[in-house]
């Protein structure tokens, strides 16, 4: 990462800290203590309204994955994304006593996927507007 | 329905599933109203209440325009995949109540080739979601079996003859869209779209219409010889900790899915238990998604699917079939036509006239469940 260029995050409301060290914005329940991602206003299980935002956990274990092998159409996926599609990983990371979060991953082989596999939080250039970061996973173990 | 008169259905019409081009969704719509009333013997005028809809096709209560100026109320229902069980819950709580003796419900749609590109601000997600690469619902039934078969040692076999039942089904229905089988090879070697499912486990958004005639009391006996009665119908949403379409997160607390309590609901206003069920229509937007249903449903213990579809008990002549016309996978996805879909399937093969893929048993019960986002579920009970 020596690109120096201003680069900017997908949406401040999901992803804060910084570049180099980046979290996601979830919400925890004053009442229940239920955690949500993204940032809910109200809690989806009491239905309390006294919901604070909180910075996630950043590691976490693969709790299921698949890989995306077509191109997503545009919209939703930016028509950038369409052109220099390529296969990409996706999962469901649980942070351990939060939530399970659903997040692309930077591993794409099936053979280097298995759930149970910690992971953490990293920034990727989204598909098609390389001037801006969303999230997704990585694997910190490395495979056999 | 244990007390009050009971709900029948009278007529059912459909147009074929698959790709019609120059037919609109709204023309499907009322071709397949047409064919419901006269299979009922009745005149479009003889109807005191209509319900139906599309999700990309139109409003059904246009289709009045060429049905007849009636004056008809006719309520239309925008909800998802359940937009069928939608407008049989309406219909249904219509005639139940007494405020119509006798109903229309009408489901059709018309999409265009390729998967689903549903926007995530319609879903109450920011825009973030989609660009991520989420926003695809083919990606939630793969997470879904994925960590399924990790949990309760499904094989990949198993999917992949699920498939193979469904176009070895499909073979057989004329309103079928993909009536050529597959092997059970072919299907799992076809292009992988998302890990663990291949081209083949996943059915195409399609055309197609339903409509069905259902009637109260008295009239279900002066309209029809062969009634197929609705026993129940039940329609959720989903409850926190359930794994459901378009989540950016699931709780770790779980809980049972939209369907179970639906299913659940439909099975105990029926009087019905499960395990008296002969045929069942599932969705089956994927073959995983029709092995995890069969649990949630009720109809097997989760796990117990790997043998039970092993051993051929889900195919036309075992004990219990499921999706008897090829479901979703080999009649393709309209998404407000399939939940009537496999309605009017349930009806046939009870009436006895499903032809070529008749189940050779004698059936008197039968079960219908739809899902789809953001966690809806439909279900019902029928007996003749």
């Amino acid at each position: 990462m020596t690109d120096t260029r201003q680069r900017q995050l997908i949406d401040p409301d999901v992803i804060g800290g910084t570049e180099e060290e980046p979290r996601l914005i979830g919400s925890v329940c004053g009442l229940c203590g239920t955690v949500t991602f993204p940032r809910q206003r109200s809690c989806p299980r009491c239905t309390s309204e006294d919901v604070r935002p909180r910075e996630l956990a950043t590691r976490g274990e693969l709790w299921s994955w698949t890989i995306q092998y077509f191109a997503p159409k545009a919209p939703p996926y930016l028509p950038g994304g369409v052109e220099e599609f390529e296969p990409y990983g996706v999962g469901y990371v649980e942070l351990p006593g939060e939530v399970r979060v659903e997040a692309r991953l930077t591993e794409s082989d099936p053979d280097r996927l298995r759930i149970g596999m910690t992971m953490e939080l990293t920034l990727v250039p989204v598909p098609g507007a390389s001037d801006t970061l969303t999230y997704a996973f990585r694997p910190l173990e490395v495979q056999a | 329905m244990s007390a009050g008169e009971d709900i029948a259905i009278v007529g059912l019409g459909i147009h074929a599933f698959g790709r019609h081009d120059g037919v609109s969704g709204l023309q499907m719509g009322a071709i397949a109203a047409r064919r419901a009333l006269a299979d009922a013997g009745i005149r479009w005028q003889e109807v005191d209440f209509a319900a139906g809809g599309s999700d990309a096709a139109g409003n059904a209560d246009t289709s009045v325009s060429v049905l007849g100026l009636s004056g008809v109320p006719f309520i239309n229902v925008k909800n998802g995949c359940a937009t069928g069980g939608s407008a049989l819950t309406t219909a249904n709580a219509m005639l139940v109540s007494g405020a119509a003796e006798v109903a229309l419900v009408v489901g059709f749609d018309k999409h265009p080739r390729g998967a689903f590109n549903p926007l995530p601000e319609d879903w109450g997600i920011g825009s973030w979601y989609g660009e991520t690469g989420l926003m695809l619902t083919t990606q939630f039934f793969a997470l879904k079996i994925q960590r399924y078969m990790a949990e309760y040692g499904i094989s990949a076999s198993t999917l992949a003859k699920v498939a193979a039942k469904a176009f070895s089904n499909g073979a057989r229905t004329p309103h079928a869209w993909r009536r050529t089988p597959l092997s059970e090879d072919e299907i799992l070697s076809s292009r992988m779209v998302n890990h663990p499912l291949t081209q083949y486990m996943f059915c195409s958004p399609g055309e197609g219409a339903v409509a069905l005639v259902l009637a109260r009391g008295a009239r279900i006996r002066e309209l029809t010889r062969a009634p197929v009665y609705l026993r129940s119908v039940a329609f959720r949403t989903r409850r926190f900790g359930s794994f459901e379409v378009f989540s950016p997160s699931i709780p770790i607390e779980s809980a049972p899915s939209a369907t179970t309590e639906a299913a659940a609901a439909a099975f105990e206003e029926a009087g019905v238990a499960p395990g008296d069920v002969d045929v069942a229509q599932i969705q089956d937007t994927e073959s995983g998604a029709e092995i995890m249903h069969l649990a949630e449903t009720g109809l097997c213990e989760h796990g117990e699917q790997e043998a039970l579809v092993q051993s051929g008990a889900t195919e036309l002549s075992g004990r219990l079939p499921v999706n008897t016309d090829g479901g979703c996978l080999a009649c393709g996805e309209p998404i407000g036509a399939s939940g009537l879909r496999q309605v009017h399937e349930v009806a046939i093969q009870l009436r006895g006239e499903a032809g070529e893929r008749q189940v050779p048993k004698r059936c008197r019960v039968g079960f219908t469940q739809v899902y789809g986002a953001p966690g809806v579920s439909a279900c019902t009970v029928l007996t003749v």
